[in-house]
């Protein structure tokens, strides 16, 4: 399903999102496609790099945050919501153009400390279940909770369809929905909290290829 | 209403094809329950309708049991150049189009 171009659910969102490249937004009434040019050329290779450091405010941004920092920055245009179909739109159009390519999981001297409390973070026992990411993704994946078989917890196919969600989402949403399963306090959208977390895992998924838009469960 | 259609751009003359089409809706059941305990109004894709060169060549009537962003694959037989015209309604009167067209050959 997630092979096939056309029944990839995903794909819907692609395609929105390739329409919102080309539209003009914000009062600079200019689209991505302005400033960016086809993403096909653009945006390749781009989603390998991500979370990495805003040089201008010196902090941790994923994809969607990058995103938005255009909008808001070079557009002048509204932030969008977090897990607006438009944001995860444009956030998959541009992962779907380094489709296949391998996560580069390069940590820069400067991301060090973020990426060090990340791994913390991995490896913290948290919530009621007290229960740290490491004892399911690292320790126990591929034996089953319930039904359901164990993922590797990889980030690679983010933005991904989740048959769960009927809808695409993003890879905060899913470390959230990991956080409400062992009965911790959901980080809110953008904590550096989860970025860390997406640094460390990205790391930890180096070489494997991207998939957006991935098809899970 | 976003879709995506894949009909071949080009075939023979009495060549079977293959018609696709993904459209994305919630296909809301009416069977859920907001976080007020409220229910949700049914609202899905409750027809479509496939037009090739002006003549029906394919019907599908939905209801709540069809999974969200619906995913139709059906055949079809080449006979003339021209068009497929997609239409579809959801239960709150929104509607959809889309077409795609097709060149025959031979």
């Amino acid at each position: 399903m997630q092979a096939d171009e056309f029944a990839n659910p995903g794909m819907l969102w692609v395609t929105r999102g390739e329409k919102l490249w080309r539209t003009p937004a914000g009062s600079t009434g200019a689209a991505c496609a302005q400033c960016h040019g086809e993403a096909a050329k653009g945006m390749r290779g781009v989603a390998t790099r991500y979370p990495a450091r805003d040089a201008h405010s010196a902090r941790l941004v994923n994809l969607e945050g990058r995103v938005n920092l255009c909008r808001t920055r070079h557009q002048k245009a509204e932030a969008l919501a977090h897990e607006s179909e438009d944001l995860l739109a444009l956030s998959a159009y541009v992962a779907h153009q380094s489709r296949g390519m391998p996560i580069s999981g390069e940590v820069p001297a400067e991301l060090r400390a973020s990426f060090e409390r990340g791994r913390t973070q991995y490896h913290k026992r948290i919530g009621q279940m007290n229960l740290a990411c490491t004892q399911c993704h690292q320790q126990n994946w591929g034996k089953t909770l319930l039904a359901q078989t164990i993922s590797q917890g990889h980030g690679n196919a983010y933005p991904t369809y989740r048959l769960e969600w009927q809808s695409l989402g993003s890879l905060q949403r899913r470390l959230r929905a990991c956080y409400f399963g062992v009965r911790a306090q959901m980080p809110a959208y953008d904590a550096p909290e989860l970025l860390e977390l997406e640094l460390y895992l990205a790391w930890r998924g180096r070489g494997l290829p991207i998939e957006t838009p991935g098809v899970r469960r | 209403m976003l879709a995506r259609v894949r009909v071949p751009r080009e075939a023979k003359r009495g060549e079977i094809i293959e018609i696709r089409i993904a459209i994305q809706h919630r296909m809301e059941t009416g069977f859920r329950l907001d976080n007020f305990g409220r229910p949700i109004a049914k609202n899905v894709i409750n027809a479509l309708v496939c037009r090739y060169n002006g003549t029906e060549v394919f019907r599908a009537e939905m209801g709540s049991g069809i999974a969200a962003n619906p995913y139709l694959q059906f055949h079809a037989v080449a006979e003339a150049s021209g068009e497929f015209v997609f239409e579809w309604t959801d239960d709150a009167g929104e509607r959809g189009s889309e077409r795609a067209s097709i060149t025959v050959t031979g």
